[in-house]
């Protein structure tokens, strides 16, 4: 268990999936991927991703939990999925803008 | 949170995807290349010593490079207007020493021996190695300054606007990563040292979309390198659209099919070239983008749809939509408020405040503008309409105070622009023994008009206050390279009490 600060950025301990906190709520929460706790830097200690946790990352999608208190950006893909608290997190969708630039 | 992020997610995900061309030299680098260059470029900078890097030169391929390796390095990114006179250059570097400054060739030379300086050309910076080969992370401090902009001073001394990491990254996570197509071109033609400049960067290297870049802008050459280039979307200043409308007088219309998207903003639209322009430009979609440097860029959008509709319509009411600068954009809130901080209800005029995340509002050696709840005065003055609809009246400065009555000089000047014989219209306060200030206008014809014909046409569309007391006839007015009205310069020709 962890607080998580905005702008940190994590990886996965058991596939390459990494992450950015956009938002988090205060408070300790147990941010996994793939079924294993993420953190700062990675533990490759030979674990592998859990069959529960096992849908995948994809790089660029917005991951959010269900109240939208946590919102990470996925900065690397893997093949674990994200969870908090043992509940998946799920895919934010965007809103589409007129071009701007 | 970093900007560098965003390079990195761009080059793991369309490495050999073109990231930047250069219209003029032909040159290009792809997203991996940039990422490997602003590595680079980032232990050179790190060793330096400097506490920012000033960048004076026009749009090129070392500008994201550097960009992104001040990013990476820690270290502010100041571009730097490369117009303004030696003297002025050298008061602003003076307030970022000591500096690293990437510049062009003859600035390099002049600037070669000064204190607390590293000076490059383009060349010499890209061929300068770091004596280390280590690779360094980036911080991902959000509160890191990641931008110092000094702001045009059109009013005043430029201010040193300062946007920290978390607002560039909260300004780009609008858009979505990797969302460009293959064949997608952005041309750009903002100058580097313009916020719009800065956004259009980031946007373009998150959405893996393709920038062609156009050093100095001439409406015949942005038309050629549009065609030639396949270019898909583009951003322009006022000045720069009615310009491109000009060139193409006589024509029916641009040719241009593959541009689906203009956007526009840095100044106020007239009329007669935003209606011109969506008929010489029949498949492309217009968007106008309101926004400052002090809040990261776009922070209101009037989008295609509107701009169609209105454009389509009879009715008065959304016709005038044409003329606003539209809604917020997600994340951003807008609020009219009085001299006393009171909020205005809609339709009544005031000065527009914002907040949201990508919301810097601070200035180096000011400090922060926004207030307690996070709350930042644009010192833009305007309204909202019962729809949510964001109308602009000019600087919240220049409002004309004539007998205790607020008079906005942008209302006027729509109306002036109205009139046929008129090309373009500056109106002013000028000094009123009667009414303490008084309308004054500068105009540019088309052909000739009377005086008397122009006051009567403001007199039949506004209230008579409204009427300009002196009118003056102008070869030109005058704008700075960016699309602002130096109304300054209006008013003091008006200065003189009558």
């Amino acid at each position: 268990m962890a607080s998580l600060a905005t702008g940190q950025r994590l990886k996965s301990a058991v596939c390459t999936t990494e992450i950015m906190v956009i938002s988090a709520p205060n408070g300790d929460l147990e941010l996994t991927c793939g079924g294993a706790p993420m953190a700062a830097e990675a533990t490759n200690d030979g674990g592998s991703v859990s069959p529960s946790f096992a849908n995948g990352t994809t790089i660029g999608k917005r991951y959010v939990t269900e109240d939208g208190s946590l919102e990470l950006l996925c900065v690397k893909p893997g093949d674990g999925s994200l969870a908090v608290n043992g509940t998946e997190l799920k895919i934010k969708e965007s809103k589409k803008l007129p071009k701007t630039d | 949170m970093n900007i560098a992020l965003f390079l990195e997610m761009a080059a793991d995900a369309q490495g050999d995807r073109v990231a930047f061309k250069d219209a003029l030299t032909g040159e290009s680098i792809s997203f991996g290349g940039l990422y490997k260059a602003a590595q680079a470029k980032s232990q050179v900078l790190h060793e330096s010593g400097a506490s920012h890097c000033v960048l004076v030169d026009t749009s090129n391929l070392t500008i994201p490079v550097t960009l992104f390796a001040c990013g990476w390095a820690g270290i502010p990114y100041v571009p730097i207007n490369y117009r303004l006179t030696a003297e002025e250059i050298d008061a602003l570097i003076d307030r970022v020493k000591p500096a690293f400054v990437v510049t062009d060739t003859e600035h390099r030379q002049a600037w070669a021996d000064r204190d607390e300086l590293v000076v490059h050309d383009r060349q010499s910076f890209r061929e300068v190695h770091a004596k280390s080969t280590d690779v360094a992370h980036w911080s991902m401090e959000p509160e890191d300054v990641a931008v110092v902009l000094f702001t045009s001073g059109t009013t005043g001394a430029p201010k040193a606007a300062i946007m920290r990491h978390r607002h560039l990254v909260s300004y780009t996570l609008m858009m979505d990563f990797n969302s460009a197509d293959d064949d997608e071109a952005a041309l750009v033609t903002v100058p580097p040292y313009h916020i719009a400049g800065i956004a259009a960067i980031l946007t373009s290297v998150y959405q893996c979309r393709r920038v062609v870049q156009l050093a100095t802008f001439e409406p015949g050459n942005w038309l050629k390198v549009a065609r030639d280039e396949d270019i898909t979307s583009t951003f322009v200043v006022p000045t720069m659209l009615a310009r491109i409308v000009e060139s193409l007088e006589g024509q029916r219309s641009a040719n241009l099919p593959h541009l689906r998207s203009i956007s526009y903003g840095g100044g106020k639209m007239p009329l007669n070239v935003i209606r011109r322009a969506m008929d010489l430009f029949p498949d492309t979609e217009f968007t106008n983008a309101y926004g400052l440097t002090e809040t990261s860029s776009t922070i209101t959008v009037l989008g295609p749809e509107e701009h169609r509709t209105a454009l389509a319509s009879e009715d008065p009411k959304t016709q005038k939509r044409l003329t606003s600068v539209g809604l917020p954009v997600p994340g951003i809130e807008i609020a009219i408020r009085d001299d006393e901080g009171k909020a205005v209800p809609i339709n009544l005029h005031g000065e527009i405040f914002v907040r949201g995340e990508q919301v810097s509002g601070e200035y180096e050696g000011i400090g922060s503008r926004v207030d307690s709840d996070g709350w930042f005065p644009t010192r833009d003055a305007g309204f909202v309409d019962e729809d949510g609809y964001l109308f602009l009246d000019g600087r919240a400065d220049d409002v004309i105070v004539r007998g205790g009555e607020n008079l906005s000089p942008g209302e006027i000047e729509d109306v002036l622009r109205e009139h046929e014989s008129v090309r373009d219209a500056a109106v002013v306060g000028m000094p009123s023994e009667e009414w303490g200030e008084a309308v004054a206008a500068a105009i540019e014809v088309s052909r000739d008009v009377t005086v008397e014909a122009l006051q009567s046409w403001v007199k039949e569309h506004m209230r008579s206050s409204r009427v300009p007391e002196q009118i003056q006839f102008w070869d030109e007015l005058p704008y700075n390279e960016t699309g602002k009205l130096l109304r300054r310069v209006v008013k003091e020709a008006f200065a003189k009490p009558s």
